[in-house]
């Protein structure tokens, strides 16, 4: 049986079409459908129920170690509300997940995970952690919604409180209200465009949900589910873990070397991805008919170059697009994608698909 | 949920409308459009194609998802809807009208189900 969110009454209320996701019920889309949400999002605002994501709280006086031990980023310089992107490596170089590590203070972080990975990532931190620090999932706790589209900011303008929206792009403000509901608002997403994902206690997601709503009606907000989340953050060429990372993709063949600090001297993975990479991950549109999804096989002439990772029509840019790991030597500018036994035509593309 | 009582309908939610002269349209009802979402990519079978009742002659695709369209009768395909295959989206508003293929030389007809019978295996489904 799937876990219901706290948004669970409201997605049915909006008429979505609930399937389970990484343990969860979630809505794949609303009655308007996932083209509809896709666009608004593109040219308004979209209300996304992240729920499902992880939290995890790290303090303790040892807490910035562990980050710079355990995950393949530095974490050194960063502020007090600043939020920084990293993956978390196995000792080969592939990946346990990639997630987000929010800095409130010295001594205390909050880290947000992919909700398939949270046991896994929970007990693959816990085991190597050292010093004086502490690990807490406090996932169950909290509710998480995201605000995605260029109204997200006159949207929030209307209803949050002095000094609670965040000025930069990955920053936060921690003790942000929303009316008067206490949140944690970071300027961050995963559809490509300015947004927020706003994290609250599950008591007051409810009502955090209608704000929002009534707030965003007048700018088109419209409710948006997995499907579109999706199509959004494929179009911005952004890696979903279980696609372009996996335990046999390393963050460095999916393209996210920068990601990686080498200069850092230990932490775990490192020995292997100081290696030179085999594989890279490549961005193509076809040009021929069809739908390359995942698993499609992809081939420069008969030489069979890799897989499809993920794939979809997109429908920003109206044409179906998909990206592939593929050997790094690989210079081609096309290549053909096995769509059901059929080759078809596909033109190499540097990602992201779409700029805003 | 629109189910159309002078069609005839298969489990794999498909809709054949008899033409008169031997020949069908089939099409996908409006369940199996509902079920897809949004489609934005529909793969039609060549004029001439015989198909067995039971075979995958067409592919209709959602954003999200791929799915097959099973032949809900025997007979050889002797028009396709270039306008489906243009503008995949005519099957989402008006499913009924928004024919795939058409048939002729056909078997298997009588094992299809009327709107009553179809409208209690869907609430069956349930």
């Amino acid at each position: 049986m799937e876990k219901r969110t706290a948004f669970y009454d409201k997605h049915t209320e909006a008429g979505g079409k609930m399937v389970p996701f990484a343990g969860y019920t979630l809505p794949v889309q609303y009655k308007t459908g996932i083209l509809k949400e896709h666009n608004a999002v593109r040219q308004q605002a979209g209300l996304f129920d992240v729920s499902h994501m992880g939290e995890f709280f790290l303090e303790g006086q040892d807490a910035f170690q562990n980050l710079n031990n355990i995950l393949t980023n530095d974490f050194t310089g960063l502020q007090p509300g600043q939020v920084r992107y990293s993956p978390m490596c196995y000792e080969n170089g592939g990946t346990v997940d990639d997630l987000l590590v929010y800095k409130i203070n010295d001594e205390k972080y909050l880290v947000v995970v992919n909700a398939a990975n949270r046991e896994k990532d929970f007990e693959w931190m816990q085991k190597r952690l050292t010093g004086d620090v502490s690990l807490r999932d406090d996932s169950d706790n909290v509710s998480q919604l995201a605000l995605q589209g260029p109204a997200a900011q006159g949207i929030l303008e209307k209803i949050v409180g002095e000094g609670s929206i965040p000025e930069r792009y990955y920053t936060f403000t921690e003790q942000a209200c929303i009316g008067d509901i206490p949140c944690l608002i970071s300027r961050t997403g995963y559809t490509g465009e300015d947004g927020f994902e706003i994290y609250t206690g599950n008591k007051h997601a409810e009502a955090l949900w209608d704000i929002l709503m009534e707030a965003g009606e007048e700018y088109g907000l419209i409710p948006c589910g997995l499907g579109a989340r999706d199509t959004l953050r494929l179009e911005a060429g952004m890696p979903l873990y279980g696609h372009e990372l996996s335990p046999e993709i390393t963050p460095r063949e999916a393209n996210l070397s920068i990601f990686v600090k080498l200069d850092k001297p230990v932490f775990t993975g490192r020995d292997v991805l100081a290696q030179d990479r085999k594989r890279k991950r490549i961005g193509i549109k076809l040009t021929g008919k069809g739908i390359a999804r995942e698993g499609a096989e992809v081939y420069s002439g008969e030489e069979k170059l890799g897989l499809v990772t993920s794939g979809t029509m997109s429908p920003s840019l109206g044409v179906a697009i998909a990206m592939a790991i593929v050997p790094v030597e690989f210079a081609g500018s096309e290549v053909e994608v096995d769509v059901r036994g059929k080759r078809i035509k596909a033109e190499v593309l540097k990602l992201p698909f779409y700029h805003k | 949920m629109n189910i159309p009582s002078d069609l005839k309908y298969a489990e794999s939610h498909e809709w054949v409308k008899e033409l008169g002269g031997g020949k069908v349209q089939v099409g996908i009802t409006d369940h199996a459009q509902e079920e897809l979402g949004d489609l934005v990519y529909v793969e039609l079978p060549q004029v001439g194609d015989v198909l067995e009742h039971g075979d995958n002659f067409a592919v209709v695709e959602s954003v999200k998802a791929t799915s097959d369209v099973i032949a809900p009768v025997d007979g050889t395909v002797s028009a396709i809807n270039e306008e489906v295959a243009d503008s995949p989206e005519i099957v989402n508003s008006d499913c009924y009208g928004a024919w795939l293929v058409e048939l002729e030389g056909l078997g298997h007809l009588d094992e299809l189900m009327d709107a009553e019978e179809y409208e209690k295996f869907l609430a069956e489904q349930e």
